[in-house]
């Protein structure tokens, strides 16, 4: 029995080898075209490795369009969406799991209801309010629309029901005031659930690629996505830059990845542990 | 005031910033794109009231939409499956102890967080039917009429569903490993003591077990997969003809590029229906299936 499980687990690994190998093999594939020449890019057979690395590739995408912009507008977007999310859903969880008010329940039903409602529904009354204030083309109007969803709502308020009342009984007979027990004792106890739903929502906003389609048209206001996109309308078959602006749009997603997967993990586990 | 009203204060002071974005960009949006639904507006004159005439068009006469329709159908048929299969056998593999889970587990779930507009430019790379990965390996195996993957109307759509299902197989992957870990090892002690074997035990105590994941991760790939967008606007641009246009697609195409914002908005009513529809009957059919404690 031991050998047999033996045996398996190493059919198995030869197994996961050739799924990594296919996970991953387009993440090499892109660096290495990004590296290579416009003529050994198109050469036959395809070569793994560059004969010699054209970093200048690089410097060309750089200085064509405006990738760093790119990166910073989508750094304040992801980031102000990340933070105006948090700070309004913990709010309002605080009222659902904290606070007694007539019609609590049913308020908590509606938002929960807007879930099932796909983005595309709100975006385009959304777009022409944008439109009508002239937002569009402003870090404003890629903002705002994206702050509110009952997601966060539902998570946090799940999470702040979970953490017992006596913590802010001594606090309360102190005299302390409804806003210190939501700052000072819920928010400090909820970091796990509070770090994950930040790490989905930048990330989320991060890859969003409809929204600022939509509400950007100048190139200085460009988001990653958009930018990317719009770089391959200009550069249809040049592979070799094509893949260099690619693997400057995914760079910063797995550098993220490799410093936050062990913490966002701990933070899916202690989350899905206290709920 | 007394205690209770002082609390009712409270609380609508603590709801209110949320409840004011909340009013206009989701309750507001959602009347006014119901009220939208009934006209006819392309944002320079004066909006129509048009009665159902969106909607009757849409069923009734417009061919495009029901092409985009059966498209996404067929993405969301070809796609589901596939992704909540792979990502249960991997999980099943990796709850293991095989040597380098870890690694594994991270390349499978790498794609799920770059942009679909990153994946999918790579993968236009891969899919070229003259110098792309794909067709190279493919012929190095020995198949002699090699697919245009991108330009034959046949093929995009598959290429859309590789791509995606590339992309997502390790939200799948993450949540089944998380529901596997959560069967308590005692059910599985019990089965070893009455002498089950491997399939049996799988069958009688791990598919019942995992069955609310299961639940919750097809339904979560259904609304997703009918909301698919990103992967056709990179890879294909809904082309060949309109082989690859999606439903989400034809709303951005009505509503931004030919300011058909009342159609538009019937069309993003329409697809809500088909996802309220198409959850709805899961929930109705899971208590056949799925096991609660």
């Amino acid at each position: 029995m031991r050998i047999k499980e033996k045996v398996l687990n190493w059919w198995l690994f030869c197994l996961m080898l050739i799924v990594a190998f296919i996970m991953l093999v387009p993440f090499f594939w892109m660096f290495s075209t990004s590296l290579k020449s416009l003529g050994e890019v198109f050469e036959y057979p395809p070569k793994w490795i560059p004969r010699q690395p054209h970093w200048e590739n690089y410097a060309r995408v750089w200085s064509v369009v405006p990738f760093g912009r790119y990166l910073l507008n989508s750094v304040i977007v992801s980031g102000s969406i990340t933070l105006l999310h948090l700070l309004v859903a913990s709010l309002s969880a605080f009222a659902f799991a904290r606070l007694n008010f007539p019609g609590r329940d049913k308020l908590f039903l509606l938002y929960l209801a807007t879930l099932m409602v796909p983005g595309q529904v709100t975006m385009i009354p959304n777009f022409i309010l944008i439109k009508l204030l002239r937002l569009t083309d402003t870090y404003t109007g890629l903002i705002l629309p994206n702050v509110f969803t009952a997601f966060g709502v539902f998570l946090l308020r799940q999470f702040f029901m979970t953490i017992p009342k006596d913590y802010e009984d001594a606090a309360r007979i102190d005299g302390a005031s409804r806003f210190y027990i939501y700052s000072r004792i819920i928010l400090p106890l909820s970091v796990p659930a509070l770090s994950t739903l930040a790490v989905f929502t930048f990330v989320f906003q991060w890859n969003n690629l409809l929204w600022p389609l939509v509400v950007v048209s100048k190139d200085s206001m460009k988001t990653v996505t958009i930018g990317l996109a719009s770089f391959q309308g200009m550069y249809g078959t040049t592979w070799n830059l094509l893949m260099a602006a690619a693997v400057i749009g995914v760079l910063p997603s797995i550098v993220a990845f490799l410093i936050g997967q062990r913490f966002l993990i701990k933070g899916i586990t202690l989350t899905g542990l206290k709920a | 005031m007394t205690l209770r009203r002082k609390e009712t204060l409270a609380a609508w002071l603590f709801l209110l910033p949320g409840f004011v974005g909340f009013a206009i960009f989701v309750f507001g949006a959602v009347v006014f794109s119901s009220v939208l639904s009934f006209f006819e507006w392309d944002m320079l004159t004066k909006p129509t009231f048009v009665g159902l005439r969106n909607f009757t068009k849409l069923f009734l006469e417009d061919k495009t939409f029901h092409l985009v329709f059966r498209n996404t159908l067929w993405f969301v048929l070809g796609t589901v499956p596939t992704r909540v299969l792979l990502g249960l056998i991997f999980a099943l593999i990796l709850v293991r102890n095989i040597p380098g889970r870890t690694f594994f587990r991270a390349a499978i779930f790498l794609p799920v967080i770059i942009p679909t507009v990153a994946a999918a430019m790579v993968w236009r790379w891969i899919f070229n039917a003259d110098f792309g990965l794909l067709n190279d390996f493919l012929y190095q195996i020995g198949v002699s009429n090699l697919p245009r993957w991108l330009s034959d109307p046949k093929w995009a759509l598959v290429a859309i569903m590789i791509l995606s299902v590339w992309k997502d197989v390790g939200f799948s992957t993450v949540m089944f490993m998380a529901g596997l870990q959560s069967i308590p090892t005692t059910m599985y002690e019990a089965a070893k003591l009455d002498g089950a074997n491997a399939w049996k035990t799988f069958v009688r105590i791990t598919m019942p077990l995992l069955s609310p994941t299961t639940f919750f991760v097809i339904v979560i790939n259904v609304i997703s997969s009918f909301q698919v967008f990103d992967q056709a606007y990179v890879l294909t641009g809904g082309g060949p003809g309109n082989a690859t246009n999606t439903i989400v697609y034809y709303i951005y195409n009505n509503a931004f590029q030919w300011f058909r914002m009342g159609y538009a908005a019937a069309i993003a009513w329409v697809l809500f229906g088909i996802i309220f529809i198409a959850t709805f009957v899961q929930f109705r059919y899971q208590r056949k299936w799925v096991y609660y404690e």
